[in-house]
């Protein structure tokens, strides 16, 4: 079977009356890919995976599950499973029972049932625990028995709702890790759906950007990052400085722009076509902008400026500078090197910054921006 | 509390000139035997009030036997109801006759009725409303109902009701040719008696529609035409005649069975003056005939039956030509005891199929 | 001194729910068990012994009354539970909002009115000249009129009828904690909405079947004027000859003895209903 995905949607939307929730979204997962579906809560990525794992129906468009529309397959019946934002374990039911639910829906007989869920509870890690409870379990645990129960009935794809949210930020980045791990592991596509970039960049082979019921970029963490489509995903993915300016003139493949405080700027077309006399939006990111107190260490590196320190927000290495842009007054974040350098600044300090116009990235402006 | 009840006292005492002491008679009786208008006139004369709690025989012997004869103090059960629950619970105490005016009184029923609740050589009760327990009958459906036992003919079946009590049990037994009431005394021979009437009133639940309960019940199932022929009081009858003239009480061949309702005193009660007053003041003609006006039954009151409505007349005379009046069994005094062996037969019959 | 004082107000906010249970319902019952136990020899006179429970086991026709009210009892709570859980899984699940509470109050209607005037109002319904009757007269469905009161099933629908509520109400408090996604999870390993409910939303309401049941099943069992109105000639009911030895044949020994064995009949049936379900009096009434 030559490359048929495992998950394709055509051109899938849903209604809800007058509120379109998924504007014909078309997407395909090849097997064994971590497929990530990453935006704000309200912008249509629950529907569409509950449209995939059949408790909702699609209001237009296609689903196909390793070629077969399955439109017409009820959840119950649905190559599918799904890891549930709270897990959804039965607690009238222990470990054991929990896991080897989907197989007795299927009729296979006992011994084979405990022997099947005997061995995927020892490939999460759980073995020997199928007789306890599940209120015996901690909160990662549980994250294992849940994946478990869906797996021990080797779906085609699974889904998993945002599962690491109830869990405290420790667990929560020890578990991005784990899954990453159990899906390789398994060999299963996962679609896995969440607002936190953090668990999307970590864990995903592919991760669609969504918002307002639309994809705006479907790529790698690193394309995300390094070369996001629209403002939208430039603000949302990673960090980024959001500047106003208006598009002047192209010279060599580089944009130049002046904001209306009369700074000119350099920049790269994010791909959109821009012509002059737009109005644009300009992003970097922190970790772009260099630093010194000396103007001059920064004078060749095209955009330049002169700023007064206004906070520093001190996380070892992930530490924050935010200044106040002395030329345009706008608010500029930017990375704080932990190299000993800028030890000793303050609040207030007068401070030299500048940063590559091949890091500045140009986008059409929408009037009102979305995302950070 | 003393000073307070004296000046309570002093204070009726000005406020009434014909009552030396005004009190509350709280009295237990019948629906219809105390009317609104006959308490009103009562408390205007006396200054005493009123308090009414509706019952029947059961439920009265029941709610003194609770409270060992307190919380009332005039009761009105019927005459063979005072002999027996008084020598098993002591739940009376006995008349002081010096205080009731015997002559308002149809001297015949006072003195059966004194006969009958005698206990120790102590008179326990006068009578009060007297009435009959036969047939009503839908003439156009059920013509030939005559007697108790044709309730169980085949032209009736399933359009009968009668109650599970034990005037049935007695009606029956007249019907079939026997004398319960002469098998008092005996109870071997009673039980022979009961025991025949259980096994006909067995035989007989197929024609029943259902046991009739109360006497709201038994006037819808005949006025609808479910039931076409019941056992049930006079009054029932009269007063659905007066819907459909078809329907129409009929004293049964082997006799009506005759119920006195009397005055008693609770042997706890506290305002006897008051109960004695009201005895007094309701056995008056003019009083009289407004009971039986409410109530639809006569009294024992002399010419009290003077001042009653020509068409209640008219009916009591249509039911009860002089020979079916003769022919009324009254209820002796009940012996302690027979109820038990009553009750077990009403019981099966119920569990029959 | 300060846990004496803890202890102390501890009591005194208990005192008046143990001077209730004491005052109305120990002494009361210890009061009538005494009563039980008199054998009456003669006109007042009385002997202790258990004669009066000996006449219920001597005679037929008072353990099959009993025999016959359990029964009944037993399938109109079975009824009960058949009828009310879809009502109240339609209550907890699949409404919302005022459509929820509409019909919520509509459970509670019924209740506006005392018991009597339901009972009366189905016998309007039921008897031969009745509304039923009468539209299936009106629709040729019959040719005649039909009598639909006075038996078993009109006793068995005034029981259901009566005791909706108390099976819909802590059905629903118990559906409603279910969350959706346990449902959901279950649609999605694969299950029939049949095994769905077998295996999770039943297990779950257990604590609230229980309950409804244990309260449909006594309320039923001491019910006294449905049996006596809808059933007619036939309505023989246990709680109905308690009233009869009370107050028609003045035998309160007899009452009382009956009273007793109904409170342990009753009890029994409940404890074997509960071991059955596998569930706990505690368990039950902590969760509903």
């Amino acid at each position: 079977m030559p490359n048929t995905p495992d998950l394709e949607c055509r051109a899938i939307s849903k209604s809800f009356d007058d509120f379109k929730a998924v504007k014909d979204v078309s997407f395909s997962v090849p097997q064994g890919t971590f497929f990530s579906i990453l935006g704000p809560s309200g912008c249509g990525k629950t529907t569409l995976l509950r449209m995939i794992a059949g408790f909702q129906k699609p209001t237009g468009g296609d689903l196909l599950i390793k070629g077969n529309s399955v439109l017409e397959v009820p959840p119950n019946k649905r190559p599918v499973s799904m890891v549930f934002q709270h897990l959804a374990l039965f607690p009238m039911m222990n470990i054991g029972a929990n896991v080897g639910f989907g197989l007795r829906q299927r009729g296979v007989n006992k011994t084979d049932i405990k022997k099947q869920v005997e061995r995927v509870l020892e490939r999460v890690g759980l073995g020997g625990v199928a007789d306890r409870p599940v209120s015996s379990l901690s909160g990662g645990q549980k994250q294992r028995v849940a994946i478990a129960r869906c797996m021990v009935l080797e779906p085609d794809v699974l889904l998993l709702d945002e599962p690491l949210g109830a869990l405290d930020l420790k667990l929560r980045e020890h578990m991005k890790i784990e899954l990453k791990q159990l899906q390789s592991e398994f060999n299963t596509t996962f679609v896995y759906i969440t607002h936190d970039q953090s668990e999307a960049l970590v864990m995903s082979d592919q991760i669609a950007v969504m918002n307002h019921g639309v994809f705006e970029q479907v790529g790698t963490a690193k394309e995300l990052y390094y070369e996001p489509a629209t403002a939208f995903v430039a603000g949302f993915v990673g960090e980024a400085n959001r500047l106003r300016a208006t598009f002047k003139s192209a010279e060599g493949g580089l944009l130049q722009m002046v904001t209306p405080e009369g700074r000119a700027l350099g920049g790269v077309d994010a791909g959109q076509g821009l012509s002059p006399g737009e109005t644009v939006e300009v992003f970097v990111r922190p970790e772009a902008v260099r630093l010194s107190r000396n103007a001059a260490d920064v004078a060749q590196m095209g955009n330049t400026g002169q700023g007064r320190v206004e906070n520093i927000l001190f996380n070892g290495a992930n530490s924050q500078l935010i200044l106040r842009d002395q030329a345009t007054g706008a608010e500029m974040n930017m990375a704080l090197p932990q190299t000993g350098e800028f030890r000793d600044l303050e609040r207030g300090a007068e401070i030299a910054f500048g940063w590559d116009p091949q890091q500045t990235r140009v986008y059409r402006s929408k009037g009102n921006a979305h995302g950070k | 509390m003393k000073s307070k009840l004296i000046l309570s006292t002093v204070a009726a005492m000005m406020l009434s000139s014909v009552a030396a002491q005004a009190d509350t008679l709280r009295l237990l009786t019948w629906g219809g035997y105390a009317p609104e208008d006959v308490i009103a006139k009562f408390e205007e004369q006396t200054g005493h009030t009123v308090e009414v709690t509706k019952s029947n025989n059961e439920e009265m012997i029941a709610k003194l036997r609770a409270t060992n004869g307190g919380g009332f103090d005039l009761a009105q059960p019927s005459q063979d109801r005072i002999a027996g629950p008084q020598a098993e619970f002591g739940i009376y105490k006995p008349l002081d006759m010096s205080k009731i005016d015997t002559a308002l009184f149809i001297p015949s029923m006072l003195e059966a009725t004194k006969g009958n609740t005698t206990v120790d050589g102590e008179v326990y009760a006068v009578p009060h409303v007297w009435g009959t327990s036969g047939l009503v009958v839908n003439t156009a459906e059920a013509g030939d109902v005559k007697d108790y036992t044709d309730l169980c003919n085949d032209s009736v079946a399933g359009k009968v009701s009668y109650r599970l009590k034990r005037p049935t049990l007695i009606g029956f037994a007249y019907a079939m040719g026997l004398d319960p009431f002469a098998a008092y005394g005996d109870e071997a021979a009673y039980k022979d008696i009961i025991d025949q009437v259980e096994a006909k009133l067995v035989e007989c639940k197929a024609n029943v529609k259902t046991y009739w309960d109360g006497g709201d019940e038994l006037k819808n199932l005949l006025r609808s035409g479910e039931v076409v022929a019941a056992m049930a009081w006079d009054t029932g009858g009269w007063q659905l005649n007066d819907d459909n003239a078809d329907i129409i009480f009929v004293a049964p061949a082997s006799g009506a069975l005759g119920w006195i309702d009397t005055f008693v005193l609770p042997a706890r009660g506290r305002a006897d003056d008051a109960a004695y007053d009201w005895i007094n003041f309701v056995m008056q003609p003019e009083i009289a005939a407004m009971i039986t006006a409410s109530a639809g039954n006569f009294t024992a009151s002399k010419g009290g039956d003077a001042n009653v409505d020509d068409a209640l007349k008219a009916k009591y005379q249509a039911s009860f030509p002089q020979e079916a009046i003769d022919n009324i069994k009254w209820y002796p005094s009940v012996p302690a005891g027979l109820e038990a062996l009553e009750g077990a037969a009403l019981d099966r019959i119920n569990a029959a199929n | 001194m300060a846990n004496d004082r803890a202890k102390l107000t501890f009591w005194l906010l208990l005192a008046p729910l143990m001077i209730w249970l004491l005052t109305l319902i120990v002494l009361p019952h210890l009061g009538m068990f005494l009563v039980s136990l008199r054998e009456k020899v003669g006109v007042r006179e009385y002997e202790t012994s258990f004669a009066n429970y000996a006449v219920f086991f001597n005679e037929p026709l008072y353990w099959n009354t009993f025999a016959r009210t359990a029964y009944m009892s037993v399938t109109a709570t079975a009824l009960t539970l058949f009828i009310g859980f879809p009502i109240a899984y339609y209550i907890a699940k699949l409404t919302r909002g005022r459509t929820k509470t509409t019909l919520f109050l509509m459970c509670l209607i019924p209740f506006w009115v005392s018991e009597l005037v339901r009972t009366f109002g189905w016998m309007i319904l039921l008897r031969e000249t009745g509304v039923i009757s009468n539209v299936l007269q009106y629709l040729g469905l019959v040719g005649g009129p039909v009598e639909m009161l006075y038996n078993d099933a009109a006793i068995m629908t005034g029981l259901v009828y009566t005791s909706m509520l108390f099976m819909v109400v802590p059905l629903v408090t118990t559906l409603d904690s279910l969350d959706d996604s346990l449902i959901e999870a279950g649609y999605d390993l694969g299950a029939s909405g049949f095994a769905i409910l077998r295996e999770i939303v039943i297990p779950h309401a257990m604590p609230g079947i229980v309950s409804g049941c244990i309260v449909v099943f006594m309320l039923s069992l001491g019910n006294y004027l449905t049996p006596i109105l809808l059933g007619g000639k036939d309505s023989l009911w246990f709680t109905g000859l308690i009233y009869n030895q009370f107050i028609t044949r003045f035998n309160w020994e007899l009452g009382s003895a009956f009273g007793f064995l109904l409170l342990g009949l009753s009890s029994l049936i409940v404890f074997v209903g509960l071991k059955l379900s596998r569930q706990s009096l505690g368990k039950t009434m902590a969760q509903t």
